[in-house]
């Protein structure tokens, strides 16, 4: 079922009038930058899900916050749909666009507003890079934890929006874990500080809730994040396995033995050949499987644990085990996984990138179940896997100019965050739901539980005008697309009309 | 793992959500009752939640516990000492506490500043909704971003959105080395060096002034923990002072004046109020022994970017800090559409909601 917004299913949305939008717009608002050419609009049309595209009816580029107030409280006299957006390296569609919508672009917020070393905090605007953050507090021997793979380009408040992870997270958590402050707009324009500086704040946790609300619930316009010290040292130990099972059974035991690396990675052959012709990292090709384990800490401890995992490894059957010589070597091995998605899209013309996360004792099951899939749908998978955290990146390969291919893969995509949800899962692990992962939100969720998320978007935005048809589908959606998928004879949602 | 005392009392407890529901009766939300000197009263009929307990699932190598509401902090803890593990955010037992009440208070103990807090273990909850529904959110995965993250958002709620029935948590394996040291130095000198070493990679995991003595956990590796020894010196510590800390089991909390907690940036400098104070958490957290007035209090933790909670029950109307009204506007919003007929401790955080 296509995932562009669908009035029929997704809600009827207002009509707008575009020519006393745009009047209004220049009138109150004489200093922003607003496009609405038709070339202009182009570049904004899809994030980083880019086969998916919607021409927004308008996109604003403010430069000052009294400018995104005064955006919102037009929008919200005129009832105009907005949706916010960073910079637009987000995979799931949470910034694509409406054709009934503004897109506020959010990505001219770009300073670092002040590094408090001896609070170990950032305060930053929306806008900042990822990276950024890091290198900034890099002179203070600090650094903000919290690293997707696009942090070269992916911007904080996106971050916040999506509560993005990365490859550190089993250690040092989510971007919820990292945050101790934001300031949001309301969809009407209203300012709210949510979090503190100190470590809590008073009444409901508001700022766990807007973390990974995806940009339902208010616009983030400044946030103060948490840095750590830098660790002294980092060390990586490399793997290789004649079979994904052992690869999957190591990362319990190293957990087992009282370990938490700092990052623990898993690919499969297909993932670690597509990385060897691409990068050179010095990958065992004719393995299965190889898991990365970085730890990190101080040189004493990181030196203990080398030795311990080591020996774990080699005990759960590792075939072969290296530990990067010298620093060049760590990056090099990191550089292979980090690439790993690219690398996968040299075999192929277009990949499309799940983001299930499993319980990890569900790995092997849910491996072959994947190989069995990729071999029914006669489309092929390369798998790489943030193993420490159970968080899966099966890219599927496919080649969109072959009629039926993107649905096939789609199609595969489907089953596979489905058997992840049936596993004990979920359907994203750190990528957020958007528009791509709308429909399986109804096999994650039932309609009592929607319907609780509904009321809490109520609670914010009751005219429904903020990104309206992401993250949390409506029973009607859920109904339409149960239709397809009648599960042992029973229809889900069975009181909701059919379209 | 499975006990004589286990038992899945869901169905008892959603009834009496249902009946109230249809008569509009407040519930007081009780565990153990062992945190009722914090918030609010609530007149309401008492909703024991002590009888849904147990731990449903427990997977070392996983890292995630399950357990029900009523489910004792202790036998948690002794679940998770025979792997190994623990509950990092150290929530404080009070004698006999349980999951539920540990989620709806949010408490952590003296590790928190660097390990996070009890919301920050939270992976997954099943709820009983004001809609007498009884749902679930989140889950057992490290990872886990569909939908809002309602499991988090109950964390220090107070019970006044939904009956918290069973929680899913994040545990660690516990540090190789663990060894407690206490160093002569002043408050101020204190909370300086204090600032200093945290942008440090040293394994600090506890560090608390009593007015007297700077007080400091080390835990990581044997290396990192006897380098970090060696240079900070100091004479040793038993461990069981943190436990007295986190349990207001020190001599400092007897009580004769009221007691106030005092959240903060953590650089901040000594506070001028009257009464004595002890700093907890590397200079975040303080308590406060004093009969200073309310809003003067208040105000000094207002000017600071902090806030205040009242610990003694009943001096004040609002033992927790007020809110904006904006903020205050969204809470009742909030409220109003998770539990639109007010039972669920009405009143025990703000009179509001």
């Amino acid at each position: 079922m296509n995932i562009l917004y669908d009035e029929r299913v997704d809600g009827i949305l207002p009509d707008v009038d575009l020519a006393l939008l745009l009047h209004t717009l220049q009138a109150r608002l004489p200093g922003l930058e607003v496009l609405h050419q038709r070339e202009e609009l182009k570049p904004y049309e899809c994030d980083g899900l880019s086969a998916y595209r919607t021409t927004p009816l308008l996109v604003v580029l403010p430069r000052h916050l009294d400018e995104v107030q005064g955006v919102l409280q037009i929008c919200h006299e005129l009832r105009v749909p907005v949706v916010p957006r960073g910079a637009g390296t987000g995979l799931s569609g949470g910034a694509l666009p409406l054709e009934k919508g503004v897109l506020l672009v959010m990505a001219r917020f770009n300073n670092i507003l002040h590094i408090d070393a001896a609070a170990r905090t950032a305060r930053v605007q929306p806008g900042v890079r990822n990276l950024a953050i890091s290198q900034a507090a890099a002179p203070f021997g600090l650094y903000y934890a919290p690293d997707p793979s696009s942090q070269i380009a992916c911007s904080i408040g996106g971050n916040v929006a999506e509560n993005a992870g990365g490859v550190h997270c089993l250690k040092y958590g989510l971007t919820v874990h990292n945050l101790l402050k934001v300031e949001v707009l309301t969809v009407e324009g209203e300012h709210l500080t949510l979090g503190s500086d100190a470590l809590d704040s008073p009444g409901f946790d508001l700022l766990a809730l807007f973390t990974g609300s995806e940009g339902m619930l208010g616009v983030i316009t400044e946030v103060t994040v948490k840095l750590l010290p830098k660790p002294q040292t980092a060390k990586v130990l490399l793997a290789a396995f004649d079979c994904v099972e052992k690869a999957g059974r190591a990362v319990g035991d190293i957990i087992a033995a009282g370990i938490i690396p700092g990052g623990l990675e898993m690919m499969d052959n297909l993932a670690i050949r597509a990385a060897e012709d691409f990068i050179h990292a010095g990958y065992p090709v004719d393995a299965e499987a190889i898991l990365l384990c970085e730890l990190d800490g101080v040189e004493a401890d990181v030196h203990d644990d080398c030795n311990r995992v080591r020996q774990v490894l080699e005990q759960a059957g590792a075939t072969e085990v290296r530990q990067a010589k010298d620093e060049a070597e760590r990056v090099r091995f990191w550089a292979g996984r980090k690439n790993a998605f690219p690398a996968v899209g040299r075999l192929s013309p277009d990949y499309y990138c799940m983001d299930g996360t499993i319980p990890r004792r569900e790995l092997p099951g849910v491996l072959q179940a994947i190989a069995a899939l990729s071999a029914e749908y006669n489309l092929r998978v390369a798998n790489v896997f943030h193993a420490g955290d159970g968080n899966m990146h099966p890219l599927i390969l496919f080649d969109a100019n072959q009629p039926g291919e993107l649905d096939r893969a789609e199609a595969l995509g489907g089953k596979i965050l489905e058997l992840c949800v049936k596993v004990g899962g979920s359907i994203t692990g750190e990528h957020g739901v958007g528009r791509e992962k709308i429909n399986q939100m109804c096999a994650q969720f039932n309609s009592d539980e929607l319907t609780l998320f509904h009321a809490v978007k109520a609670a914010f935005d009751p005219g429904g005008l903020l990104n309206p048809g992401k993250n949390i589908p409506t029973l009607h959606r859920c109904a339409e697309f149960g239709a397809m998928h009648v599960h042992m004879g029973r229809l889900p949602f069975p009181e909701l009309e059919r379209f | 793992m499975h006990k004589e005392s286990d038992l899945d009392d869901s169905d008892r407890l959603l009834e009496q959500v249902r009946q109230a529901l249809q008569y509009a009766t407040p519930l007081r939300i009780q565990g153990a009752n062992s945190k009722m000197f914090l918030g609010r009263p609530v007149a309401g009929e008492v909703l024991d939640t002590r009888s849904h307990r147990g731990i449903v699932s427990y997977d070392p190598t996983e890292l995630v516990i399950t357990a029900r509401c009523g489910t004792p902090l202790s036998e948690l803890a002794q679940a998770l000492d025979q792997a190994q593990q623990m509950l990092p955010c150290e929530p404080p037992s009070f004698a006999d506490a349980t999951v539920g009440g540990m989620i709806a208070s949010g408490l952590s103990g003296p590790r928190r500043p660097w390990s996070g807090s009890v919301r920050d273990y939270v992976l997954g909850t099943r709820v009983i909704t004001g809609h007498g529904k009884h749902l679930r959110f989140g889950g057992e995965v490290m990872k886990n971003v569909a939908g809002y993250d309602l499991s988090r958002l109950m964390a220090g709620s107070y019970g006044v959105l939904g009956v918290v029935t069973e929680v899913s948590l994040k545990v660690l394996p516990k540090p190789r080395q663990c060894l407690s040291i206490s160093l002569e130095l002043d408050p101020e000198r204190a909370l300086l060096r204090l600032a200093e070493w945290g942008q440090q990679p040293l394994p600090i995991s506890a560090a608390c002034h009593d007015g007297q003595r700077l007080h400091i956990r080390l835990e990581g590796g044997d290396g990192s923990v006897a380098a970090a020894h060696e240079r900070l010196g100091g004479e040793l510590l038993d461990s069981s002072y943190w436990t007295d800390l986190n349990e207001h089991q020190l001599s400092f909390f007897d009580e004769t004046q009221p007691l106030w907690r005092l959240s903060l940036p953590n650089n901040t400098p000594c506070l001028a109020l009257p009464g004595t104070q002890l700093i907890d958490w590397g200079g975040a957290q303080r308590w406060l022994k004093s009969d200073a007035d309310e809003a003067f209090i208040r105000n000094v933790m207002a000017e600071v970017g902090g806030h205040a909670t009242c610990y003694r029950h009943g001096l004040v109307d609002s033992p927790f800090q007020p809110l904006p009204d904006v903020l205050m506007r969204y809470h009742r919003n909030l409220k109003q559409q998770l539990d639109p007929r007010g039972i669920f401790n009405p009143g025990r955080l703000y009179a509001e909601c």
